[in-house]
């Protein structure tokens, strides 16, 4: 009988297995969305070669100030997000609400950055394919197809940031109710998973989007 | 207590290599390398991605089984981007028989 250690559920045997079929469920989610982000990704290679110059004329028309500013952003609150993890996995409750709560900052701060900075100034500047586009130099349809490719990939992405904002709200609840201890902090590992993917992509989206157009 | 408990201090190390490598690939895209330029920007994103999920994610630290999910999800993912681009850029590799545009003509006739 484990009724003595509500850590763990009654169909695992001990802790250590518990661990191994949560961590193994986020991997395996994980996968499916490399393969979600894997067919943007594709379908941005293919157009890219096809409409090679549009493309890299719609990379220069991007602040790469920002999106430098943006990736540090999002690294450091990366690193808060595993010092959270190590903060729960030592039972450190007031650690892990600061790391929680500094991890969420950054992530809206990440999100605030691209709506205020950057896609509300591509709106401006008529750049929002389908919503308010009025540049006319040439090449204006394969420019708009970048654009295209460009909101999607980084409003998706934003999504999934806003969705992990959501989850750290309830985890930060969580933690302030002392729900989390040394045995019992799957949650935020598996959390810590899912918000370093988020990171990954956004890896792979910056230089895609703003440097490989060549800045020189 | 399951999982892997990281130090302070390599948490920070591979941070600083990160924000280093951001630095690096944006300084690279000012540069003029021709082709270079996008294998320079890939190869460093690659880098950065590694030591995410090395340290970061405890993949160095996890068991084979999930290093197992992991490498099956790159290897379905390089089928998707692989079989994908050697069709689209390939098409037009072989001529079409002239034979065939002749039967075109004439179906539409």
């Amino acid at each position: 009988m484990h009724s003595s250690n509500t850590a763990l559920a009654e169909q695992f045997d001990d802790l250590e297995q518990q661990h191994e079929a949560s961590s193994l469920g986020m991997w395996v989610f994980l996968a499916t969305e490399i393969m979600f982000f894997g067919g943007l990704f594709t379908a941005y290679i293919i157009f890219r070669n096809l409409y090679l110059p549009a493309f890299e004329a719609g990379s220069r028309l991007l602040d790469v100030r920002i999106g430098a500013f943006n990736t540090a952003v999002l690294l450091c609150s990366s690193l808060t997000m595993a010092l959270a993890v190590r903060a729960a996995q030592l039972g450190k409750k007031g650690a892990l609400i600061t790391f929680l709560l500094l991890t969420l900052l950054l992530g809206l701060t990440f999100v605030g950055v691209k709506l205020t900075l950057e896609w509300r100034h591509d709106y401006l500047e008529g750049l929002a394919p389908g919503v308010n586009w009025t540049f006319d130099g040439p090449d204006s349809h394969h420019l708009e197809l970048f654009f295209c490719f460009y909101f999607f990939m980084t409003s998706v992405h934003a999504l999934h940031m806003v969705i992990g904002v959501g989850v750290l709200t309830v985890l930060t609840i969580m933690a302030w109710r002392g729900k989390f201890s040394p045995q019992r902090c799957n949650a935020v590992e598996m959390s810590g998973l899912y918000w370093h993917f988020v990171d990954i992509i956004w890896i792979f989206l910056f230089p895609l989007l703003y440097l490989i157009g060549g800045r020189y | 207590m399951p999982g892997h408990i990281v130090p302070k201090k390599l948490y920070i190390l591979v941070f600083a290599a990160l924000i280093v490598l951001t630095g690096l690939t944006t300084g690279v895209a000012f540069i003029n390398l021709g082709k270079w330029n996008t294998v320079a920007a890939l190869a460093i994103a690659v880098c950065k991605a590694s030591l995410v999920v090395l340290f970061f994610m405890h993949l160095r630290w996890g068991s084979n089984l999930l290093r197992i999910v992991v490498v099956s999800s790159l290897l379905w993912l390089a089928i998707l981007i692989g079989l994908t681009l050697s069709d689209v850029f390939t098409r037009d590799w072989t001529p079409v028989p002239s034979n065939w545009e002749a039967q075109i003509q004439q179906d539409v006739r």
